[in-house]
């Protein structure tokens, strides 16, 4: 076969194009009725009652009385109820659900219901810590201890909104003691587990189906838990099929979003001007409740010394309760927050202590062999060196960081190194996912991929056939991948963490060599494959110990602006990335991902302004909260590396969340170059870059 | 209630509704044709674009009572024209599609765009691209699908 990078048509795209794809807001089913979420008005409060319309005739309400199991949404902390019970933690919190066959008489219904609260004080800011973890590698009290010169920094980042286009929608419906839940989603077998704790059944009863997903970036992954226990509890209770879709105000204003953080550094400064040692301290807001908020967390420290060796490191971080909407994953999981503080700090120290900031960078620069921040090892070679060389090249950095330093240019320059652990961090796939993949052959020869990953865009349904087809050395037409139906499918662990192609892919080549050699035409054939942890992987979970990640993809971003001395708004003008990715299984998915993610994670850094006052969310819609536009955007010239990894599928790593991590710091490192003035927060906006440069 | 009369992807139609319904739920509830989206329902994201005596229009904020006597094509009728095979084929040929979402109305306000002005430049592109937001793909993708829809549709338009 030809190489495996050549680009080929995505499977899902014709039917994407001609507007004949079905999403979840596109299915209709007999009898349907459409539900609403009554929602919390208040902070943080108790309910003292709830006084119902007089109901029409085929209209319901659904609350927690109506939970035949647990009234919590199985995530990882268990501490969000599916429906209010009694008292409510963030404005926005769903307390109940009105279905009936006619939305705006559903409307009319949630209008009218009166509910007295007895509003108690909220808790905001980063006061109750509710996760803590720290760890240690070598010894950076002592160093501290005899430090002559101790740099400090503090960088703090605020919300980011998923917009998804398509907001968050699912179906529930009963039929002959079986509940199902079909909608948009990342995760079918979260919300099946979530599912049958809910309405305490057995996994027997419990069937999850994804409907094309239209974009998700996190946003899906375990909010949609909540919402299928709703609707679940709905049909279950009305015996009719439940649609429950967001509108777009709702979606921004009560779904997940990016964790708002603070992370202080103190860095001890060597006599050769290096650092001896870093102490970070990370501060996470989780909202009303933890979720995954501790593994955000867990991903964000282990991020802390960057793609920089320092041999004294002492990382701490909490998770703080706040009363306000629940923030949960979004692409890059902790890795965006804090890349951005370290490699600005990284930058500031260099420019304290009177060095050039690349200089000190390179010397830092991790190469293979060295321990990782938690005291595991990189143990496949590291490319930075080259693709450092390349993005300098491509973007003419040298010259132009030298002229645009220039007092009274606009001009600017910033680029930011970046590396994203592949895969659940440490041993999560072996210890939790523990996925399995099969393939199954029929008569005609044609291949079904039986595995619980969802297309949402990232193309996954393509790169997974791919490496199929290119395993068992047939035409790509005969492998099938259809959206994942819990009854027909194993969990193959969820579609997050850029694990789809690196170990479900892995999983598929290896089915597929299984399959390979037991080939005959004409029979039917199913294989199965287990996940297996590589046998040198060692990790704490408590001590957060050991290799944290299997492999680590690596990129460089350098965005160029020029920054209006007038109205302080930034100008893209030039955008270039390296990436090292391992291989890529189809390069022009690669480059979308890359260009798509790139593009999210600059306008994190600079124009996504997303507050919260007093529990109140204050953008409610894509007016408020701005995303790029086609103007915007402007061209990127973006180069994939070969470098591949022994266990990946054909050498393949993660690539999904990679290039968001590195867009934020780049550019704020750009606007700080252009405008002479330290920045330690995102987003950039033109208020913030006018008060730095009136006020110095 | 009021009965209204228009042209619905060359069929003449009478719906009999309250005139304050959007366009989009006529479409999408009485019409079953999904394939124009509801991604913010304000006016904002253009997913739910259609071409309104060839002109792109979002259907989430014009009400029923407009349509009245006009002539309105969706992505349903505008996907059996030779222009669409043209820039079908170029969307996929250039990876343009993600998740799909805002791509039938991207599909639209490309048609809307070459057939004002057959060979636009970047800049036009991008400009005519405006009303349409994309999560997914930053663009890039998307403006030299229609790039390449403008070179090999020549004429077309
Ligand atoms: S749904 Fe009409 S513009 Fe967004
Ligand atoms: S392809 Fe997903 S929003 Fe455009």
């Amino acid at each position: 076969m030809s190489d495996i990078s050549k680009s080929i048509p995505k499977s899902d795209s014709a039917g994407k194009i001609a507007g004949e794809t079905i999403y979840i807001g596109d299915m209709v089913l007999d009898d349907m009725l459409h539900a609403m979420t009554l929602r919390s008005v208040h902070a943080k409060a108790r309910i003292k009652s709830i006084r119902l319309p007089e109901m029409p005739e085929g209209y319901f309400i659904v609350d927690h009385r109506d939970i035949p199991g647990d009234n919590c949404v199985n995530i990882i902390f268990d501490d969000m109820p599916v429906f209010a019970d009694g008292k409510v933690n963030y404005i926005g919190e769903p307390i109940l659900l009105a279905a009936g066959p006619k939305r705006k008489k559903v409307k009319e219904i949630i209008d009218s219901i009166e509910v007295e609260y007895e509003p108690s004080e909220p808790v905001f800011g980063y006061s109750k810590s509710v996760v803590h973890h720290e760890f240690e590698k070598g010894d950076a009290a002592s160093v501290f201890c005899k430090a002559e010169r101790i740099i400090k920094g503090s960088y703090s980042t605020g919300y980011q909104e998923h917009i998804y286009m398509e907001p968050q929608g699912v179906i529930g419906l009963y039929e002959d003691n079986k509940t199902t839940v079909i909608g948009s989603m990342q995760c079918p077998y979260y919300i099946k587990n979530a599912v049958v704790r809910t309405l305490g059944t057995g996994q027997e009863n419990v069937r999850v189906i994804q409907a094309a997903t239209g974009g998700a970036f996190g946003g899906k992954e375990e909010f949609p838990s909540l919402m299928g226990c709703q609707a679940a509890v709905a049909a279950n209770k009305t015996g009719k099929p439940i649609k429950l879709i967001y509108e777009r105000t709702e979606d921004i204003e009560t779904t997940t979003k990016r964790h708002p953080s603070r992370i202080d550094f103190e860095a001890a400064a060597g006599e050769d001007g290096s650092i001896e040692a870093l102490r970070v301290r990370v501060f996470l807001d989780s909202g009303a409740y933890i979720g995954l908020s501790g593994v955000v967390l867990q991903r964000a420290m282990i991020a802390a010394s960057g793609v920089y060796t320092i041999s004294n490191l002492s990382v701490s971080g909490d998770v703080y309760e706040t009363n306000t909407v629940p923030n949960g994953a979004f692409r890059g999981f902790g890795a965006p927050q804090m890349f951005f503080a370290i490699e600005m700090f990284i930058h500031h120290f260099a420019i304290e202590t009177g060095q050039d900031p690349l200089a000190l960078r390179k010397r830092h620069l991790a190469s293979m062999g060295d321990p990782t921040s938690t005291g595991g090892t990189f143990r496949d070679p590291i490319i930075m060196g080259d693709m450092i060389q390349k993005a300098i090249d491509m973007s003419g950095y040298d010259e132009k960081i030298a002229e645009y330093s220039k007092p009274g240019d606009h001009r600017g320059i910033g680029m930011s190194w970046v590396l994203h652990g592949c895969g659940f961090t440490g041993s999560g796939e072996q210890k939790h996912i523990k996925a399995v993949v099969r393939l199954r052959k029929e008569k005609d020869d044609m291949v079904t991929i039986l595995a619980a990953n969802t297309e949402m865009g990232q193309g996954a349904m393509t790169t997974l056939r791919k490496i199929a087809a290119g395993v068992l050395g047939i035409p790509i037409e005969k492998v099938i991948y259809n959206n994942p139906d819990t009854d027909l499918v194993p969990d193959s662990g969820p579609t997050v963490a850029s694990r789809t192609v690196m170990i479900v892919g892995g999983l598929i080549a290896r089915a597929a060599r299984q399959l390979k050699e037991k080939w005959v035409p004409g029979k039917e054939i199913l294989v199965e494959e287990r996940y297996r942890q590589p046998d040198y992987i060692e990790w704490d979970e408590d001590k957060l110990r050991g290799d944290a990640y299997p492999a680590y993809s690596w990129g460089v971003n350098v965005v160029e602006v020029e920054v209006s001395p007038v109205t302080y708004e930034v100008d893209l003008k030039g955008i270039w990335a390296v990436y090292d990715i391992g291989k890529a299984i189809d390069e022009r998915i690669i480059i979308g991902q890359a260009e798509g993610g790139l593009s999210q994670g600059i306008s994190y850094g600079m124009t996504e302004v997303m507050e919260c006052r007093e529990g109140r969310i204050q953008q409610r819609n894509m007016t408020d909260y701005i995303i790029p536009t086609a103007g915007d955007c402007i061209p990127m010239e973006i180069v994939i590396m070969d470098n591949p990894y022994p266990l990946g599928p054909y050498g393949a790593k993660g690539a999904g969340e990679l290039p968001l991590v590195g867009g934020a710091p780049a550019v704020a490192l750009a606007i700080e170059n252009a405008i002479g003035k330290r920045i330690d927060r995102i987003p950039a906006t033109p208020e913030y870059i006018m008060e730095l440069m009136e006020n110095g | 209630m009021a009965e209204i009369r228009f042209i619905l992807n060359g069929a003449e139609t009478v719906v009999n509704e309250d005139p304050t319904m959007r366009l989009l739920d006529v479409l999408r509830d009485l019409m079953g044709l999904t394939g124009a989206k509801e991604g913010c329902g304000e006016g904002e994201c253009g997913a739910c674009s259609v071409l309104v005596d060839h002109d792109i229009v979002n259907s989430c904020i014009m009400p029923l009572g407009n349509a009245a006597g006009r002539d309105i094509m969706t992505i349903e009728e505008f996907s059996k024209t030779e222009r669409y095979n043209v820039i079908s084929r170029a969307y996929e040929d250039a990876g343009a599609v993600q998740c799909g979402f805002c791509i039938p109305g991207m599909i639209i306000a490309t048609e809307s765009l070459l057939n004002k002005n057959p060979h636009p430049s970047e800049i036009e592109i991008r400009d005519g691209l405006s009303g349409n937001l994309c999560r997914c793909t930053g663009y890039n993708m998307i403006v030299k699908a229609i790039q390449l829809a403008a070179e090999r549709g020549d004429g077309l338009w």
